[in-house]
């Protein structure tokens, strides 16, 4: 797979409210919070909803397509490690359905200059390594 | 009843620095030293001694203040600090001002102090303990969402709000090369700048892009140094060295989904391509009794080049969206522009030192002695950040 990360230089931590999203990506599965009391979706979790405090949440199963909202190519390496890897595309995906959830990952195996923004765009999964996924992306 | 406000109560009266460096060439000099100079300078500008300072308002995680004073023997009757990083510059001023009003201190410092000798801004966000990444973050469950993608530092953050910008407003690479050429501009004149060499359009665009649409000239400097400003009571500031610069608004926050910003990307479309200034900018211009058409000056933090196009939108200088056609109509130019910014050549040319160099420059501005003098300068805004909340500001005026 080419336009990720080194698994070395990738390190997932995780609280109470976040560990279901990650588990449901180790089985690559995409998950999402929506807030029982209100029905807004939130991305990243987070322990409240914003509009109503609530700490209620249902964990929504999506199916990751969604369109590039915005997006940078990453081609300087800000530390050695990352060289090998660029150029990088990291992209800020909208899920629809979502009252515009957001969510971050890299668009693979593509060439930059094929990316621009409104794409539509599939979700994929890079196994960083046993029990680690996080989510990516491909052009549809 | 009386309305509760900071307007015209304080005033900055001493401003100092010690030279800018290149990033580590501060090396022997320790980072606080450099600290203690420059509130010295200040305080030499004021015609103030120094154990005459009981205050010190700080931002940017701050700094070991029982260090500070116990190096210069200062009796300490109030320490503040605005929590995040470089958006809280202007406002330090804004917490001593605060300090002063409430009656918690009467003199009160203002500083940065940097230092990049082992650690760079510019690989923030990196995995802590990797070669090169040691300023960095340790790993973080809000970061796990980020920072696989390979985004590890502000500027390639800032580079997604850049590109969203281009895409909702037809905003140009030339519209961020006029930002970075006029800022080289008037840096070319300051022998305190560190970047003096003129900029032609070509150079801006044979600069090796480091994340797109931003190239190297997008990118502020990284650099060593120390600025301190000393804020008085208005009152007291008439009897002092200098003529008294007021402070006549400060504010400070952000919108609740502005939040963690660029850590976070969660931001609604209305302000995701925006500097995250609006809710501050409007607070300080109701306590300044002052509004855009006010200005004179503008000192805006400038990281990067396109949050200063969308803080002119988000200070009401343009229309929203139209802040780079605003600037590619020379509006920002010295000597020739509607609104002279980044006289002093900003964190892009003069030097990085977390936006203090903003508020001494908008002083100088008011008392008349700037290099780049704006002529007739009364009233001039400085910012700190686009950043994650808090963002702030100041309106100085002579």
């Amino acid at each position: 797979m080419q336009g990720v990360l080194p698994p070395e230089i990738i390190s997932i931590m995780s609280t109470v409210w976040t560990e279901p999203f990650w588990r449901a990506a180790s089985e690559h599965r995409l998950v999402l919070p929506r807030c029982r009391a209100c029905s807004e979706f939130r991305f990243p979790p987070t322990p409240f909803c914003p509009s109503c405090s609530s700490q209620e949440i249902d964990w929504v199963e999506h199916a990751g397509s969604g369109t590039i909202y915005s997006y940078t190519v990453i081609r300087h390496a800000v530390i050695p490690d990352v060289a090998a890897a660029l150029p990088l595309i990291a992209a800020v995906v909208e899920l629809p359905g979502t009252n515009g959830c957001r969510i971050i990952g890299n668009i693979v195996d593509v060439d930059p200059a094929d990316v621009a923004i409104g794409q539509a765009v599939t979700l994929d999964w890079y196994d960083v390594r046993a029990g680690e996924s996080v989510p990516i992306f491909r052009l549809a | 009843m009386s309305e509760l406000t900071l307007r015209d109560k304080t005033a900055i009266v001493g401003v100092g620095a010690t030279p800018y460096y290149k990033r580590g060439e501060s090396v022997p000099q320790l980072p606080m030293e450099l600290a203690a100079k420059a509130l010295l300078a200040a305080c030499d500008d004021a015609g103030l001694g120094i154990h005459e300072v009981d205050g010190f308002a700080l931002y940017s995680m701050g700094f070991d203040t029982s260090l500070f004073a116990q190096w210069l023997g200062i009796d300490v009757r109030f320490t503040g600090l605005l929590s995040g990083g470089g958006g809280g510059a202007a406002g330090s001023v804004g917490l001593a001002a605060g300090a002063i009003v409430s009656g918690q201190a009467d003199c009160v410092a203002s500083i940065m102090t940097l230092q990049q000798a082992a650690s760079r801004f510019g690989a923030s966000y990196a995995p802590r303990g990797k070669p090169g990444a040691t300023y960095s973050a340790p790993p973080s469950p809000e970061g796990s969402f980020i920072q696989p993608s390979g985004l590890m530092g502000p500027g390639q953050m800032f580079a997604v709000l850049a590109q969203r910008h281009m895409y909702q407003y037809g905003t140009t690479r030339e519209h961020f090369a006029e930002v970075a050429l006029s800022t080289r501009a008037n840096a070319m004149t300051r022998e305190t700048a560190l970047m003096r060499k003129p900029m032609t359009i070509d150079d801006y665009f044979d600069a090796r892009m480091i994340a797109d649409p931003l190239c190297l000239f997008d990118f502020c400097l990284e650099c060593d140094g120390a600025v301190a400003v000393i804020t008085v009571s208005a009152e007291r500031a008439k009897d002092l060295r200098q003529a008294p610069i007021y402070v006549g608004g400060s504010a400070n926050g952000g919108a609740g989904r502005w939040g963690q910003a660029i850590t976070w990307f969660g931001m609604p479309d209305e302000y995701f391509a925006s500097s995250g200034h609006r809710t501050v900018a409007a607070d300080v211009y109701r306590m300044a009794g002052l509004g855009p058409s006010d200005i004179d000056v503008a000192l805006l933090y400038d990281h990067f080049s396109p949050m200063v196009i969308m803080q002119l939108e988000d200070y009401g200088f343009c229309p929203i969206g139209e802040g780079g056609r605003f600037v590619a109509d020379g509006n920002i130019r010295y000597g020739t522009g509607s609104l002279p910014v980044n006289t002093h050549g900003g964190n892009l040319s003069e030097a990085y030192i977390i936006g203090m160099t903003h508020v001494k420059e908008a002083v100088e501005q008011l008392r008349g002695t700037a290099v780049n003098q704006v002529e007739g300068a009364e009233v001039a805004l400085v910012t700190g950040g686009p950043a994650s909340i808090p963002v702030s500001n100041l309106i100085l005026h002579n």
